[in-house]
């Protein structure tokens, strides 16, 4: 009220230039406080639910169960398994992403848009359907040849209900995933950097590997943060195509579920918070690696 | 010498037919023309980075015409620059270089014969993301004279430059044309450009190299 009488005794008392000054110097009659209210209520919400979610695990568990846990050898072989098979599948997704995800991003050729839907099929399949579409490319007789008979007996290198079926069907996921990141990353990097690479002296390699491979540095590591978590998470394809044989085929995915069907119920909690703490730390590591210090 | 014969460019809806034109051997002629007329589809087209749809591209009388732009060996300055932006300004200069396999000696007398040139001395070690337009300029220029081409195709180069950085550039690439006997194609639509630097004049205008002419040297 005060300053709405403030500006209309200014307009009569003074000329309007005078009056725009005045203007200028009266506090702001709107607040930014009801913005700041509303988006981090609404943010709040989502981050309460995983701390809360985080904490009942942390309350409901003791320190006891969790050394126990930790202490079973089964529990333990599933933690290397983990560890080593969610990293060579997200170092493979990497060697695959970068070249589909620069292709689909440089060059439009025939039957790229049925490239582009293929790879994300695995994104929108459901998991068991995924394990189960591996389970039968392996094992389908084609005229007596068969995959997995083929692979194990002339090969000598078996799959199905093996280590290496756990990686695959990680890998088929977390690839699809990194394809995707891998492509965002080479949209966004101008290609008129190849070009006058090539007008340089570089053949259509050298200017991919000397100039837009460099440039994908933190999309890489993006590419590879993002395929981890995605096959650490990964369940229900192991579950189908690897089997959940414990010391063998047993990741802390499979691990939570054996325990919570034979109802050890605070083993699996124990299990589940070894995960959360896997995976913090190595989103940490390449969150580091990649922007430097988080901020 | 850059020689277009006939040459037929269709990218989408847009289309150039018939085009042919002359720059002889050390000249710097300037390609002018209204704004999405194709100046710059012509250069990409020159080295090499734009399939043609008919006709010739030559260069110093040698049909290039279906070679790659990595053997044609023609200098290119985008109208972006289109820096490297993991490289510094040293490897920039010696990028080309590198790729012709030449010695370390003699890669460093070059770099330090273009750094003094293009007066980037001092900025050698540093990265490109942060230099000044005009700095960032005198790089891309540098990268693309490095290996000597004997034709340079500038894409209105100093477009984004203020007044004097602009002038100084313009005694810079008159100094480097003179210097190094360059074929020089500018493209620009800034006619006080066209005037400072042309020793021939195109006009690239409705799909049509509308006029061409022969200007006395300015300087």
């Amino acid at each position: 009220m005060a300053t709405q009488e403030l500006a209309t005794m200014s307009s009569n008392d003074v000329g309007s230039g005078d009056d725009q000054v005045k203007r200028l110097g009266q506090p702001r009659k709107r607040s930014d406080v009801p913005f700041f209210l509303v988006m981090g209520g609404l943010s709040s919400c989502f981050i309460l639910l995983i701390v809360l979610m985080l904490a009942a695990d942390v309350l409901f568990t003791s320190f006891a169960d969790f050394k126990t846990a930790v202490a079973k050898p089964e529990i333990q072989a599933a933690f290397k398994l983990t560890v080593m098979s969610c990293t060579v599948a997200a170092i493979l997704s990497l060697l695959v992403a970068i070249p589909l995800g620069y292709l689909l991003s440089r060059y439009r050729f025939p039957g790229r848009w049925i490239v582009d839907t293929l790879v994300d099929i695995p994104l929108v399949l459901p998991p068991l359907v995924l394990g189960l579409s591996l389970l039968i490319l392996f094992h389908l007789p084609i005229f007596g040849w068969e995959l997995e008979r083929w692979l194990r007996d002339d090969v000598g290198f078996g799959v199905t209900y093996q280590w290496p079926a756990v990686i695959l069907a990680q890998f088929t996921v977390s690839c699809a995933f990194a394809v995707r990141t891998m492509r965002v990353t080479f949209d966004q990097i101008d290609p008129r950097a190849e070009d006058v690479a090539r007008t340089l002296g570089c053949t259509r390699s050298q200017a991919f590997l000397l100039v837009a491979v460099p440039q994908s540095a933190r999309g890489m590591i993006a590419a590879v943060t993002v395929a981890w978590a995605r096959a650490l998470g990964e369940f229900g394809p192991i579950l189908v195509f690897a089997g959940a044989t414990r010391m063998r085929t047993e990741v802390l995915s499979t691990t939570v579920f054996l325990e919570l069907s034979v109802g050890e119920l605070n083993s699996a909690v124990a299990v589940s918070l070894i995960m959360v703490m896997i995976a913090a730390i190595v989103l940490l590591i390449l969150r580091l690696l990649g922007t430097g210090p988080a901020t | 010498m850059i020689e277009l014969r006939e040459i037929a460019i269709r990218a989408g809806k847009f289309s150039l037919d018939n085009i042919s034109m002359v720059v002889p051997s050390g000249q710097y002629a300037v390609l002018m023309g209204p704004t999405g007329h194709g100046k710059t589809t012509l250069l990409e087209s020159i080295c090499g980075l734009r399939k043609i749809a008919s006709g010739r591209v030559l260069i110093h009388g040698v049909d290039v015409t279906n070679w790659s732009p990595s053997d044609r060996e023609i200098g290119y300055v985008p109208q972006d620059l289109a820096l490297f932006p993991t490289l510094s300004v040293r490897e920039h200069l010696s990028f080309a270089l590198r790729l012709r396999k030449q010695s370390a000696i003699q890669i460093k007398h070059r770099v330090d014969e273009l750094a003094t040139m293009l007066g980037i001395t001092h900025l050698l070690e540093r990265g490109v993301t942060r230099l000044s337009g005009g700095e960032a300029q005198r790089v891309a220029l540098g990268r693309a004279l490095s290996f000597r081409p004997p034709v340079l195709l500038l894409d209105e180069p100093l477009s984004a430059l203020d007044e004097t950085t602009r002038h100084e550039m313009h005694s810079l690439l008159r100094q480097i044309q003179q210097a190094s006997q360059v074929t020089m194609l500018h493209v620009t639509h800034n006619s006080a450009e066209a005037e400072a630097l042309a020793d021939r004049r195109f006009v690239l205008e409705g799909g049509k190299i509308q006029s061409s002419s022969t200007d006395a040297k300015f300087m």
